[in-house]
Order: structure tokens, then C-alpha cells, then sequence
């Protein structure tokens, strides 16, 4: 409802901070605890990896530091061993599980992270290019995203990934796995924002301020450029977020499937396949917290993507 | 004078929005006789689409019926539970929307959605259903009824669905119907097809008419009466040659100086300086007294009643007592 | 009409050309298909007649038609890893992913669309509400902690269902069926609600989106102001509307159950086509992968056209 919007002016000499927390949506963001607990659980938890060396009692992927008589320290108990405090528990190397975790919530959060960010420009540019340039390699584009999207995200990383293992020699395919894994998992997530930026472009193309740029010797395509990114800003953000717990979670897959992040370099999903084996003999910690994480990780920040797609929409409200 | 079929007393619709709560139709009361066809006028926003709304219980939340009576032949309806409103909706008042191509659910054939009408409110068998239906599509022009009843609405010019929707709103023989812009979206030679069936369905059925618009041409050629609005509440309201001819509120005054006419030899329209208040800052007194031309102190002030000039009456101070005995 | 049908034929042939493309890429430049079928002790002079034998010189597009002809009459070649023709690698495994896809994609439509309604009539009940709560959790939980922890509760703690395998199956021809027996239908419970769960949270919250919708347009206002009670219109009036959108993206979804499954298979150990895939990506088996990919292609395009015959019946707009 337009009676509703404040003229702009009276807000325009405060700070872009202010005007944001006054805004509808800062409004929408105050008033929902659950964005508000989303928001707040994912900083932590962003804060808590980026520090995870400040905060763990030891790296638990350097060798020297773990002692094997701490092997299957239940939650809160003293290792045998070292004599070590271990919260969470210890997997049967004597790796501390909530240093594990830290560590390996860094490595999933990095591997989704750059993998939106990967998809996210692929898919703004070769959005941008179909709907500016039309025709026959609008045509080709479109139908990849259109047959990219129809096929589950994880059946197309695990083709690319399969792929780039063919491809790369044996002897590099530690080392090149988080690069081969963001790769994979951003290929197989980037039509969304192509088929989002190609219908903004096509409607900002009729206009006719982009004939104007022409007349007066500016190329048109920046021009466009400037016009359409800000259009499209607040559904790609709602994109980038919902993607970025999809990509979270498919690399957790691919890694639980045995194809993706080493043991020696573990995600949140290797340290599940690890934990996976004792299921049956009785040491829950070591497959239950990581899990925990995990869920916990997809869970706050989809709450929040969902938050900000339904004040970003008022329509659904 | 006859008993009202139906009447508005100092109906008030809210809407409660987290800057406040937005009165959207403020104190309006009026009549609507037997068979009569009042047209209520005013542009978007004035409150006339949600007048008629409300009178069925048809507001869409969070907007509620804040104060004021809606009373049928003289018996409240305003208060009653959802499931006795509906009993009302379609049997004694039907209802005709603007745009005939999404009034009509695209995936029932028009006969489907007919007989679905007809048996809930008459409890006729399905084949006499369907008789009263072809009958209904026979009387509002459809041609080759018997055989069209089968078709899907998209199989319909937009003038020939709303004919079926009027055919829907007669299902039933309503007392009243509320029709809410009910030519706006169609084409002008269609448009006046439609009214000329209206009035007559008017005539041959006494059905009374609510005729919500903001086409004085459509009240001019159809109204007994007309109701104008603005701002949530009634500028004017009386017979529908006084209101064009002779109108007393300086709105109304303003918006008929502001029609086309093929007769008079005006050099240019007039047109009413700055636009309707938005619900959030409606001042206070008279809801028009900041585009006025003959506003004084007590406008600003004290908000007028409906009072008597000459054979219509308006909401305007000009036509206080004291003032008319100085005048 | 025809023309609609056709139209989508087309389509689903264009895909599977498209993947056909893929597959056929993989075969030819992913890899040295010379070097892993001759084998470490060829000379120079017997991997060139290999390469002469197999049409390696051909050019591109005769090579990819010869592929195409080969792919449709099943014939894949020999997986590198197995050494056993990869056609008889699917067609073993292929009624235990049938059999797991089109159980769950029952149980995610049916159950889906009840709740998926339910939460858009009632939407501000407790129950609406903790049925989207759910949902979302359902979408942040991956299938397979689903999986395991359906197994923790079933067969670790419970002991009722197994955890792994199909149980004991019954061959009727080719054909194996777990449905025959009473393990092999206790087998199938864990498995199917694991891969039904996703689909099902999805297929909810797309019916309850476009539920209220519907519940929004002109045409139900209308049935309002008809005095049609409120159940009536739910249930004729919005539901098939509803329906309409949702049969596409259903059917969509329900193509890629059969891809889902690959998390399932190697959750349960079940011996389906798409734990061979994961067998097959890990070592880098090309022409198992090729073929599965062609399969799961087949599927989408069947799918998609069936979905487009559903989607005739509902709409009457489309039927002229």
C-alpha cells in the first residue's frame, strides 16, 4: 500500500544504517525473533570458524597434537591419555570432536561460500549476456539452465566432480579437491540467478532510456548494466542466501557419499561418514555433534533466507 | 414511504496497519429502496469498493466493520456469524465484479458453475438446475444458451462472460446486487450492452442495484439515485438529475465541471486543484476543506453532516441553517 | 492438443540428445578409452588397430550418431571397473531403484498435498503452523541424516526394520520385487520414507504457496459473494486450480526422486543404480557413468511428457 511508503525525503540526511533499521524491512527484521535468532546463530557461527584457532584446545589435523590413548573419550570426560577435557567428546584417534568440528564447519562454510560465489557470477553474467544479446545464444543458454535445472543439483557435482577426476592427474587430487568441489557445486547451481537477471534484463531492454544511451554514443550494455543490477539485487540476495545452505549441505553429501573433502582435510560431511561406523557400537558423539552442525548451519541460515524472501516479497505476507 | 431493503447506518471500515489504524469508510448511512438503482461514485481509494465489501462481509482481513449497522428489510446482518452471512451472499444479495475474465473460474465449464449456484440456494434437482440455468443465460443474451452452457469461460468474449456473471448473480432471484464497476474493464460498445441488460434485468426482476463506479456516464445513463464519496465518507447523495445538474457539495461540483460534454461550449475542463487525501492524513473537519474554493474557519474544524440542499443532501457547512438564513 | 504433446516429445528427445552429447564427451575425451581397454603390455601397432576397430578416426558427429545408435539399442560397452557389459550392470540393478522411486514418489504426492492443503486452509492453526516448522527443517536436514537417524531409531534402538539391503526378493523374469516378501517389505519402509521425506516437504510447501494463491483470485471472491461455502471452495474450486501449477513442478520433482536416490542406495546399501553411479564416479567408471546418466535423462523426458498429459486433463484452456 502506498499510503503507507514515508516520503524519502524527510529521511534522506540520515545514515544508510539508520534509514535501513527505519525501513519496512528493518522494521520486518525487528519484529521476527526468528530472523533475528537466524541471523545471530549464523554470525556466531561464522565468527567461531574464522577464530577456531583461538578457540579450540588443539588442531585436530595435526598429527603431533592428538595422543591415540584419548581414542573414544565419551562428552565431558578427561582423555586417558592426556588427560585432556574433552566437551564434545573424541573420535578413535583421540581428536577432540568440538575442535573437529570448528575446523570442519570452516571447511563447508568456505566450500559453500565460494561456490555461490562462483554460480552467482556465472549465473549473473551469462543472465545479463541472454538477455541483452537474444537470439540463438539466448536460446542455447536458456535451455542448458532449463535442462541444468531439472536435474538434482547433486546428480550434476557428482558428474562434474567425476569429471574433473578424469581429468586431473592422481597425485593431484587432494590438494585440488576444494577447488574441484566449489567448482562442482557451483556449476550445478547457477541457472536460478541466469533465468532471474535474463527477465530483469529483457524488461529493462524496452525501455527507453537504453535507446537514449545509444543515440547520445554511450554503449548501451554498462548502461544496462547499472539499471538492471540494482533491480535484481534483492531476489538474487534471497537466491545467493537459500543457495548457500543448498551448497552447504551438498557438499556435506558429496562428502558423506566418499566423494568429496579427504579425511586428511574433512568437512562437516566427512567427519559424518567418519562418525557414521559407530553408529552401531555405541560411540554417538563422534557422528551426533557434527550432524548437530551441520543441521544447525543449514537450518539458520535458510530461517533467515526464508525471512528475507517473505519481507523482500510483501505479496506473500 | 416503504420500508428500505437495505440500510447503511454510519457504517465505519478499518484497517489496522502498524502505523496506526486506517479508517477507510467513515460514517456512511444510507438507503437503498426496492428495485432502486443507486449509484455510489468517487475515485479509487474513496471507499466505495469497500462500502459494498463490507456490506456482504466480503472485506478481505485484517479489514473489519468497526461501528455501524447493515440492516436487509430491517433485520441487522452486519453482526451475523460467517455462516449465516453466507447463507445471504448469492441468494438474497448477489455481487458482479470488475473484470469479467478472472470472475469465472477458468476451469469449470459456466453451466458447472451455474447449477453449483442455483442447487445450493434453491434446492432444485440437477436437471431442473440446469433448466433455470440455460434460462438465466437465455435471459441475460447469451446466444445458442443450450449448447454454450457446456463451454469454459475462456470460450467467452469478455462482454458475453459477464453476462454469465451476471447470470450467476441472478441465480438465485437476489433482492439486491452489488455491482462493482461492472463495465470498467470491457470495451465502450460492450460497456453500454451491459448497462442496457442491467437496467433491464433491474426492471424485470426488481432487483435493486448498488452501482459502485467512477464513470458519471454509467450513473447518468442507469441511477435512480447516487451517493458520491470521497475520502471514506458521502459528499452528496440524492436524485440522480440533481446531483449532475444541480449539485450542492463543491466536490461534486468540481467533478461534474471536470466531465466532457458533447453540448456545452466550454473553453477548457475545470478541474479540482490538488488530489484526495491519503487515509493516513485525512485533516480534520471537512475531508475537502484544503482543495476548497468557498472553505471558511468552521471547515477546518468540525465535520460536516449530511444536511438538506434543495432536493439532495451534503456534506457541507454552506448549507448549515444559520448560514442559509444569512445567505 | 497434438501439437501441445509433440511439442513436449521434442522437447524430451532435445534433452536427451543434449545428454547424449555429454555422455558421449565424457567417453571420448575424459580419460584415455584406448589405454583402459588395451590394457598396460599393448604395442604401439595394437592401440592403433584398436583405434582403427573402434572408429576412434571416424569423424565426431559419425562417432556420436554410432553412439546414440548403440545407446538405444542398450548397448553401452564394458564397464572399466567390473569388466562386465554395463547394460547388464543396469538392468540388475534397475527394479530395486524402480521399485524405492516410484514408493516414495507416491508417499511424498499423496501425503504432501494432504498436508500442503491442510496447512493453506488452516493457516494460522498450531498445526498449520508446526507443519511448516517441519518443512523447513525438513529442507535443512539433508537426506542422509534423515536416513541415518531413521535407522538409529528403527533398527538400532528399536530393532524393528533392518538397516541395509533389500531383504529377500522374488524374481518374476528379469524382474526382482521386494514386495512379495515380508523382509523385503520391511526393508523397503526405512529406505522409502528417507528419499519420500524431501519431496514430500518441497511438494507441501509449493501446494500450500499455491493454495492460498488461488485462495486470492477474483474467481474464488466471486464464489464468495455466491454464498458458496467456504469447504465447497476449497476443495472444487481452489484445489484444481491449484493443481495446475503444482502437477508441473511435481512432475519435475518426481523425475529426479530416481537421482535422489543415489544418497538413499548408499545410506541403506541398497542395491540400486544409484549407489553403482557413486561406485562409478569415485572410480571414475566412464561408461557406467555415461549410461546412467542417459537413464536418468529417459526418465526426465518420459516424466516431463506424462506430466505434460496430466497436465491436458486439468486444463481445459490447453485442450484446443
Amino acid at each position: 500500500m502506498s499510503v503507507l511508503a514515508q516520503p524519502p525525503a524527510a529521511q534522506a540526511h540520515r545514515g544508510l544504517l539508520a534509514r535501513a533499521w527505519d525501513s519496512d524491512i528493518g522494521y520486518s527484521f525487528r519484529t521476527s525473533p526468528v530472523a533475528i535468532g537466524a541471523a545471530a546463530i549464523t554470525l556466531v557461527i561464522v565468527l567461531a570458524t574464522v577464530f577456531a584457532e583461538f578457540i579450540t584446545p588443539q588442531n585436530p589435523f595435526d598429527a603431533a597434537a592428538l595422543n591415540l590413548m584419548d581414542g573414544f573419550t565419551p562428552p565431558g570426560e578427561a582423555g586417558a591419555g592426556s588427560g585432556m577435557y574433552f566437551g564434545l567428546g573424541a573420535d578413535s584417534q583421540g581428536r577432540d570432536m568440538y575442535s573437529a568440528i570448528l575446523y570442519g564447519s570452516r571447511v563447508s562454510l568456505l566450500i559453500g561460500t565460494a561456490s555461490v560465489i562462483f554460480s552467482l557470477v556465472l549465473g549473473v553474467s551469462l543472465g545479463l549476456i541472454a538477455g541483452y544479446i537474444g537470439g540463438r545464444i539466448e536460446a542455447l543458454i536458456m535451455r542448458i539452465a532449463d535442462i541444468q535445472l531439472s536435474f538434482p543439483a547433486i546428480l550434476v557435482a557428482l558428474l562434474v566432480f567425476g569429471i574433473a577426476r578424469g581429468l586431473i592427474h592422481p597425485s593431484l587430487h587432494e590438494q585440488m579437491t576444494f577447488a574441484v568441489m566449489t567448482i562442482a557445486i557451483g556449476l550445478s547451481n547457477w541457472a536460478q540467478y541466469a533465468r532471474t537477471v535474463r527477465a530483469s534484463t529483457l524488461v529493462e531492454k524496452r525501455k527507453e532510456y537504453v535507446d537514449a544511451a545509444r543515440v547520445i554514443g554511450l554503449r548501451a550494455f554498462p548502461v544496462m548494466i547499472k539499471h538492471v543490477l540494482p533491480n535484481v539485487a534483492g531476489p538474487i540476495l534471497v537466491i545467493a542466501t537459500i543457495n548457500l545452505a543448498l551448497a552447504v549441505l551438498e557438499e556435506a553429501t558429496l562428502s558423506f557419499l566418499g566423494v568429496g573433502m579427504p579425511p586428511t582435510q574433512p568437512s562437516l560431511g566427512t567427519l559424518i561418514r567418519i562418525g557414521q561406523q559407530f553408529l552401531f557400537s555405541g560411540e554417538w558423539w563422534i557422528l551426533l555433534f557434527p550432524s548437530l552442525a551441520l543441521v544447525t548451519i543449514a537450518l539458520s541460515i535458510n530461517l533467515f533466507g526464508d525471512w528475507l524472501r517473505d519481507a523482500l516479497n510483501p505479496k506473500l505476507r | 414511504m416503504t420500508e428500505p431493503l437495505l440500510s447503511i447506518r454510519e457504517l465505519r471500515v478499518e484497517f489496522p496497519t502498524r502505523r496506526g489504524i486506517l479508517t477507510a469508510v467513515d460514517g456512511v448511512s444510507f438507503d437503498i429502496a426496492p428495485g432502486e438503482v443507486l449509484g455510489v461514485v468517487g475515485e479509487s481509494g474513496a471507499g466505495k469498493s469497500l462500502t459494498g465489501a463490507a456490506i456482504i462481509g466480503l472485506l478481505d482481513p485484517p479489514g473489519r466493520i468497526a461501528g455501524g449497522e447493515v440492516l436487509l428489510k430491517g433485520q441487522r446482518i452486519d453482526n451475523l456469524p460467517p455462516e449465516g452471512l453466507r447463507r445471504i451472499r448469492g441468494k438474497r444479495i448477489g455481487m458482479v465484479f470488475q473484470d469479467p475474465l478472472t470472475s469465472l473460474n477458468p476451469l469449470f465449464r459456466i453451466g458447472e458453475q451455474l447449477i453449483e449456484t442455483i442447487q445450493l440456494h434453491t434446492g432444485m434437482n440437477a436437471a431442473q438446475a440446469r433448466d433455470r440455468a440455460i434460462a438465466l443465460l437465455v435471459d441475460v443474451g447469451i446466444p445458442a444458451a443450450e449448447r454454450r452452457i457446456d463451454a469454459y469461460p475462456y470460450q467467452f468474449s469478455g462482454g458475453m462472460r459477464q453476462r454469465v456473471v451476471l447470470a450467476l448473480a441472478l441465480a438465485a432471484d437476489p433482492e439486491l446486487i452489488i455491482a462493482d464497476e461492472p463495465t470498467t474493464a470491457l470495451d465502450v460498445s460492450v460497456q453500454a450492452q451491459i448497462i442496457a441488460l442491467m437496467k433491464r434485468l433491474c426492471r424485470e426482476h426488481n432487483v435493486a442495484i448498488m452501482l459502485i463506479t467512477h464513470d458519471m456516464g454509467v450513473i447518468a445513463e442507469t441511477a435512480d439515485r447516487v451517493a458520491v464519496m470521497y475520502a471514506g465518507r458521502i459528499a452528496e447523495i440524492g436524485p440522480v438529475r440533481d446531483v449532475i445538474g444541480r449539485a450542492h457539495h463543491p466536490y461534486t461540483q468540481g467533478l461534474m465541471g471536470s466531465i466532457p460534454t458533447l453540448t456545452a461550449t466550454a473553453e477548457r475542463l475545470t478541474q479540482i486543484p490538488g488530489s484526495m487525501p491519503r487515509l493516513t492524513d485525512i485533516p480534520t473537519g471537512c475531508a475537502f476543506n484544503p482543495r476548497c474554493p468557498h472553505v471558511f474557519d468552521r471547515c477546518r474544524v468540525e465535520r460536516p453532516e449530511l444536511l438538506p440542499a434543495e432536493r439532495t443532501l451534503a456534506a457541507c457547512w454552506l448549507y448549515a441553517a444559520d448560514r442559509r438564513a444569512t445567505a | 492438443m497434438i501439437a501441445h504433446l509433440l511439442r513436449s516429445l521434442l522437447q524430451g528427445i532435445l534433452v536427451i540428445l543434449a545428454v547424449g552429447l555429454i555422455a558421449f564427451s565424457m567417453f571420448r575425451f575424459v580419460g584415455d578409452p584406448i589405454a583402459s581397454l588395451a590394457g598396460q603390455e599393448s604395442t604401439d601397432a595394437d592401440r592403433a588397430e584398436l583405434t582403427e576397430r573402434l572408429g576412434l578416426n571416424d569423424p565426431f558427429p559419425v562417432q556420436f550418431g554410432r553412439f546414440l545408435a548403440h545407446a538405444a539399442s542398450g548397448d553401452f560397452g564394458i564397464s572399466y571397473r567390473q569388466a562386465r557389459p554395463v547394460a547388464d550392470l543396469l538392468a540388475e540393478r534397475l527394479p530395486a531403484t524402480l521399485e524405492l522411486a516410484v514408493l516414495s514418489a507416491l508417499f511424498a504426492f499423496v501425503v504432501g498435498i494432504a498436508l500442503g492443503v491442510y496447512a493453506a486452509i488452516n493457516r494460522r492453526g498450531v498445526i498449520a503452523n508446526g507443519v511448516m516448522v517441519l518443512s523447513l527443517i525438513g529442507v535443512s536436514l539433508p537426506t542422509f541424516l534423515i536416513g541415518i537417524g531413521l535407522i538409529y531409531l528403527f533398527a538400532v534402538e528399536l530393532r524393528w526394520l533392518p538397516s541395509f539391503g533389500r531383504g529377500d526378493v522374488v524374481h518374476i523374469g528379469w524382474w526382482t520385487t521386494g514386495l512379495l516378501t515380508d523382509t523385503g517389505r520391511k526393508s523397503l519402509v526405512l529406505p522409502v520414507l528417507t528419499l519420500g521425506f524431501f519431496q514430500l516437504t518441497l511438494i507441501m510447501r509449493l501446494v500450500r504457496a499455491e493454495m492460498l494463491e488461488t485462495m486470492r483470485t477474483d474467481y474464488v471472491r466471486f464464489a464468495r459473494a455466491r454464498g458458496i461455502p467456504e469447504r465447497r471452495i476449497q476443495f472444487r474450486h481452489a484445489l484444481r486450480n491449484t493443481m495446475v501449477p503444482v502437477v508441473t513442478i511435481v512432475g519435475l520433482q518426481l523425475g529426479s526422486v530416481i537421482a535422489f536416490a543415489i544418497v538413499t542406495e548408499t545410506v541403506f546399501q541398497w542395491p540400486g543404480l544409484g549407489a553403482l553411479f557413486v561406485n562409478a564416479v569415485q572410480f571414475v567408471d566412464i561408461p557406467v557413468m555415461a549410461a546412467y546418466l542417459m537413464f536418468v535423462a529417459f526418465v526426465f523426458a518420459a516424466v516431463n511428457f506424462l506430466t505434460d498429459f496430466v497436465y491436458l486433463l486439468i486444463d481445459p484452456r490447453l485442450r484446443h
